[in-house]
Parts: C-alpha cells; structure tokens; sequence
C-alpha cells in the first residue's frame, strides 16, 4: 500500500510535524509514503529529518498533481493537509484525479468552514497552530490507517 | 508567461463567481485539466471564460489563495471552444 502526504503552505508550524507523525504511523503499518509539496514544506520537512527515518520520498507539488492528472503514479490513501482555502482546492483536485481514499488533515483557527467543505473525505481536525498536541490526540483516534482499506 | 491578474488573493469559489459574473463565454473543466503547461487546481466544475483570444481562469497557488488570470491564449481557446 502507498500513502501520500500532500502539504500546503507551511506558514502554520503544526504541519511538519503533523506530517512527520503520520509518516511515522504509516511506515510501522508497512505504507510506501511520498510527500509532496513546494519548497519551502518539502524544506521543513527533510531538515526535521536528515536522516531519512521517517520521510523516504518526497515530490514537488505541481510534479504531483502531474502525475496524477498523467496516471503516471496512484495512490491508495491520500493525506491532504488543509489550513486554508487552497487547501479544499487541492483535496478536490486529488478526488478528481485519484481513486484515492483521501484524509482531510483540518487544522487551523477557523476550520469549521474547512470541514464542513472537506465533503466525504475522513476527516481529523483540531484547532491547532503551533501547539501540535490537539491534531495529535486526533490521529491518534485512527488506530490502523491500514484496516480502512480492506 | 504573459498574464494580467483580474482578482488577486481570493477564495476559489469569489474566483469562480467573478469569471460566472462578468464574462458570457464561459466553459466548465474537470479538476486537473490541462492548459498552458498547467494542470488546474480546484473544486469541480471549473469554469473558465473566453473572450475574444484570451482565457481567463482561477490559478491556485498553496500559499497565495487563489487568483482570476487573463491570459491571451488562441490556441487554448480555441481547444476550449472545441470542447476538448
């Protein structure tokens, strides 16, 4: 099974580290995860882990959704991380071109708004920014990303 | 990429509201079709306007929100009004 990781902008500090924590979780139930998104996301990422233990892949967003829209590459379960209203917009776009099962990653001040536009996806959301506890308690609330897809 | 930007720094859907208000020659596009070398990001149906020889169309950026761009284009909009 693969998994990836679709990040949007890093302004709020939650992000990487929600990131890295997923990543884990996915890697100790035996998902290929690939994490995509721009520069500066990819960026935080890989200098919160230089050595590769938690994120083995990683791909530039536009490169991404190229190979999706492409079917140059397929996932099995999509993470969206959304903060804003890109967010939506990429999620939306993932559905479009992935038969994916596709998370929501809500988070944020407001995120209301964003969950209810997160539609039927599986959504985990908390009022977090800097403090990643609250996002954490709620992944931590999925006991196996793997058994949704059976 | 020569482009002019009608509505900067907004919602996807305040992007796709103002092309649906003050264009008439507007198709709807599945999320992730392709144009100018880009593959559009947004919630589906994605309209995009055609006004003589130029397009104009939402542009998601992940860290910018979301922009209405005039792009001239005749090659594109003549596919658009193709339907292809």
């Amino acid at each position: 099974m693969n998994a990836l990781l679709m990040m949007g902008c890093p302004e709020l500090p939650v992000q990487t580290a929600a990131a890295l924590y997923i990543a884990n979780r996915l890697n100790h139930e035996g998902f290929e995860v690939t994490a995509a998104g721009n520069n500066a996301a990819i960026g935080l990422l890989l200098n919160s882990d230089p050595e590769r233990h938690y994120i083995k892949k990683v791909l530039d967003l536009d490169r991404c959704i190229a190979n999706l829209a492409e079917k140059k590459m397929e996932f099995d379960l999509c993470f969206v991380f959304i903060h804003s209203d890109s967010g939506i917009s990429y999620l939306a776009t993932v559905k479009s071109l992935s038969k994916a099962k596709t998370v929501a990653i809500v988070f944020g001040k407001e995120i209301e708004p964003l969950i209810e536009a997160s539609g039927d996806s599986i959504i985990i959301a908390a009022k977090a920014v800097h403090n990643p506890t609250p996002l954490r308690t709620k992944i931590d609330g999925v006991k196996s990303w793997a058994a949704l897809m059976k | 990429m020569n482009y002019e930007i009608l509505l900067p720094n907004s919602s996807f859907k305040e992007c796709a509201d103002f092309i649906k208000k003050n264009f008439r020659e507007i198709y709807y596009v599945e999320a992730g079709y392709k144009i100018f070398d880009n593959y559009l990001i947004g919630v589906p149906p994605i309209p995009i306007a055609v006004e003589n020889e130029d397009v104009i169309m939402p542009y998601v950026k992940p860290c910018h929100g979301c922009f209405v761009l005039r792009i001239p284009g005749k090659e594109e909009a003549g596919r658009l009004r193709k339907g292809e």
